[in-house]
């Protein structure tokens, strides 16, 4: 498509499919660096005033979904329809001609050939040469010479439309996530075992969402594997409507529920916080706390009191208990009774961090030179296994996403495409045969759009194929 | 035997196809050639066994899973999938000097299985998140093409090598590959590569929104795998449509595996949702 529109020349440039396809790659970078959606806090206390400020109004700490990132994005699908157009246009007439010629000289101006001789003439060969090429390559035409005749042969003309296929899938992404983003919603909610609920939470905005039926939460199980490790998070649900029982279904992660194009997802758990503020045996005039340093292997125990400054061994800092929290949470998780502290490392700043007393590996997250966990929690007391005096809540993902099934056929439609676009050629063959005295002369060329490597191959075969024919 | 001393021979033997091809190129000898194929093919087949007596055992624990569930099992699928794809060049373009660059990444990666502290070769068991068919479908597509940018990577490099005396009829450069050639296998690498890379990043979108409900959660591996995906894709678009070709292709693909080992094992050092693979 000619054009003198300077905007239309503008994307139909690849310079610029090359420069956002970089642009787009260098600034994610950015978000995997800094937490994205962490408390502002935290980001004041890392960057200072003035960074903090700067990376607020660019939108550095929720960047996927900064304007500029969505300009880039926008700019880059402006770039593949633009593109996509332009050249769909001038290669239309070639995908679907209204009638296919084939040109010798075109072929002739090939570098490789194959040739060879046969001791047959060229009418004893034409049956043979002319089925060969129909059954390898489908459509074809055979041209009478002088003394000989010419056979063309073609396949995979269509194949040239691949990378328009694959441009159309990135186009149905885009329109899929938009939908996803503006007729659906991403909610959570925390429902305590025997309880219900109708309306759900939106992430990050926080607003309430109601929906036209009632979640109760039966019964949450959590299994473990002998060495620890969680095996199952399961939630009994059942799904009600106007009083009635409609649905009754287990989700573990993985597995989740689907209703009314409502998705329901195990995604968390926790315990209800104690209803008597006597939080067991745990006193905080008691605490104990194990150092395992990383680099040596050691663990060490030691007294610890809120407010006083622990010497950590081995030289990596100090440890100050700051409080005690009975219902911590964490990334809006209950984690249970929890210490809060803060550890000073001999080198850098210091760190606030979490110890919530059933999980001694918390810590470990952090992947700090030492992990610091309280020490003499007993299994018994505080193990989420039982049941009797613990009261679980199920943490549910509660989402509806109508443009999933736009987003699935653009994965479908870019797999297909990808795989037309690189491993299928439109490929075209010339078979010429020639009189030669009691003999025929037998050149063989092929071209392709791609893979002009495996084309040649090809042609070698072919050769050393219709050679050997008798 | 079991299956982690099965692994550890199998470094052995890839560190010694390696080693042969290397000798085959510089000093120009078929002896060591052969050699070096055969220890390849045994080292696959070794390698594949190993991987599979690994998967009977998970199931004589009682933990039954496929072994694709930690750094240790992917690396040594890595090392696999390397050495399949290498094989598979070596038959198909009748070229050794090829395996002097692919196999000793593969040996580098089950060196680093075997050897490193900060692998543990246990066998563990499979975390809630992970228990899901398509643990399966996005490990391997995802390693297949982790492992067709990684001998792309080595084809890169061969070419960047023979670049710098492109006409010398003697010595090991001559021995390389012609330029074309060079750059054309690069290519069809990366598009075997970009194929598996986009099913591996669709199978994960495709799990992730059964387990969690979101398709894509912008979690730094997912980032990164985009990352990677984008630099690829400036790759085929610079060679197809803007008729870029050899050093700056090699550059180019460089870069992305760069990329591709920064989200295989920088991004452990990010926090994020993909945080198992770094055990």
């Amino acid at each position: 498509m000619k054009t003198t529109n300077p905007v239309w020349k503008i994307f139909v440039s690849v310079k610029l499919t090359v420069f956002l396809l970089l642009s787009l790659a260098a600034t994610s970078i950015i978000g995997t660096v800094i937490p994205q959606n962490a408390d502002p806090e935290i980001y004041f206390h890392k960057f200072g005033p003035f960074f903090f400020r700067l990376f607020e109004v660019l939108g550095i700490f929720d960047m996927y979904h900064a304007w500029w990132f969505g300009l880039l994005l926008f700019l880059l699908i402006t770039n593949i329809v633009v593109c996509s157009i332009d050249r769909l246009s001038g290669t239309w007439k070639l995908i679907f001609p209204k009638n296919i010629t084939f040109n010798l000289a075109r072929f002739e101006k090939l570098k490789k050939k194959e040739q060879f001789s046969v001791d047959a003439s060229p009418g004893e060969l034409e049956g043979k040469f002319t089925a060969f090429a129909a059954k390898k390559f489908g459509r074809q035409q055979v041209d009478k010479t002088g003394d000989g005749f010419v056979v063309f042969a073609e396949k995979g003309r269509w194949a040239r439309l691949g990378v328009y296929i694959v441009h159309f899938s990135v186009i149905l992404l885009i329109i899929g996530a938009i939908i996803g983003s503006l007729f659906g919603f991403k909610g959570f909610v925390n429902i305590p075992e025997g309880e219900s609920v109708n309306s759900v939470r939106i992430r990050n905005s926080g607003q309430v969402q109601p929906l036209d039926f009632t979640i109760r939460n039966e019964d949450f199980d959590i299994s473990f594997y002998d060495t620890g490790a969680p095996k199952e998070f399961r939630s009994s649900l059942t799904i009600l409507e106007n009083g009635q029982v409609v649905l009754k279904n287990d989700i573990i992660v993985n597995h989740p529920l689907r209703y009314k194009g409502i998705s329901i997802f195990m995604a968390s758990y926790g315990e209800m916080a104690p209803e008597k503020e006597t939080t067991h045996d745990f006193s905080t005039e008691n605490i104990h706390v194990n150092f395992s340093i990383k680099a040596s292997g050691m663990v060490y125990k030691r007294k610890a009191e809120i407010g006083k400054p622990v010497i950590i061994p081995e030289g990596l800092g100090t440890f100050t208990l700051t409080a005690f929290n009975p219902a911590a949470e964490f990334r809006g998780q209950n984690i249970g009774a929890a210490l809060m502290g803060t550890l000073s490392p001999a080198k850098g700043e210091p760190v606030e961090v979490l110890l919530p007393l059933h999980f001694p590996n918390f810590d470990k997250m952090r992947r700090g030179a030492v992990v610091i966990s309280v020490a003499d929690q007993k299994k018994e007391t505080f193990s989420p296994m039982k049941k009797e005096d613990v009261r679980y809540y199920s943490g549910l993902e509660v989402n509806s996403d109508p443009g999933v099934w736009v987003v699935y056929s653009g994965f479908i439609v870019m797999i297909l495409g990808c795989f037309i676009t690189f491993f299928m050629s439109h490929q075209q063959i010339c078979i010429e045969v020639m009189r030669k005295g009691s003999k025929s002369k037998v050149r063989i060329m092929g071209m392709a759009n791609k893979n002009k490597m495996g084309m040649q191959r090809q042609v070698e075969k072919i050769a050393a194929h219709l050679g050997n024919m008798r | 035997m079991n299956s982690s001393q099965l692994l550890s021979f199998v470094t052995f033997i890839y560190g010694f196809a390696a080693t042969f091809y290397i000798a085959a190129w510089i000093f120009k000898k078929t002896m060591p050639a052969k050699l070096a194929k055969w220890a390849a093919i045994g080292g696959v087949i070794l390698n594949a066994a190993g991987f599979f007596l690994r998967w009977k055992e998970s199931y004589a624990i009682g933990y039954g899973h496929a072994p694709l569930s930690n750094m240790y099992e992917s690396l040594v699928f890595f090392a696999l999938t390397i050495a399949i794809i290498y094989l598979f060049i070596e038959i198909r373009y009748k070229t050794v000097v090829v395996g002097a660059f692919a196999t000793p990444i593969a040996f580098l990666a089950m060196a680093y299985a075997s050897l490193s502290p900060n692998v543990s070769d246990k066998i563990q068991p499979l975390i809630p998140a992970l228990k899901s068919n398509w643990l399966i479908a996005h490990v391997v597509t995802c390693f297949f093409g982790y492992s067709a940018f990684a001998v792309a990577f080595g084809i890169s490099i061969m070419y960047l090598i023979k670049n710098r005396a492109p006409d010398n009829e003697n010595g090991i450069l001559a021995r390389l590959p012609s330029l074309n050639d060079l750059d054309e296998l690069t290519h069809q690498m990366v598009m075997f590569g970009f194929l598996f890379l986009s099913i591996g990043i669709i199978t994960g979108a495709v799990w992730a929104n059964s387990a969690w409900g979101t398709y894509w959660s912008w979690d730094p591996k997912e980032t990164w795998s985009l990352i990677t995906w984008f630099v690829y894709a400036t790759l085929l678009h610079a060679r197809m449509m803007r008729g870029w070709y050899g050093k700056r292709i090699a550059y180019l693909s460089i870069l992305g595996f760069s990329a591709v080992l920064f989200t295989y094992f920088g991004v452990n050092y990010l926090p994020g949702l993909h945080s198992y693979g770094a055990s």
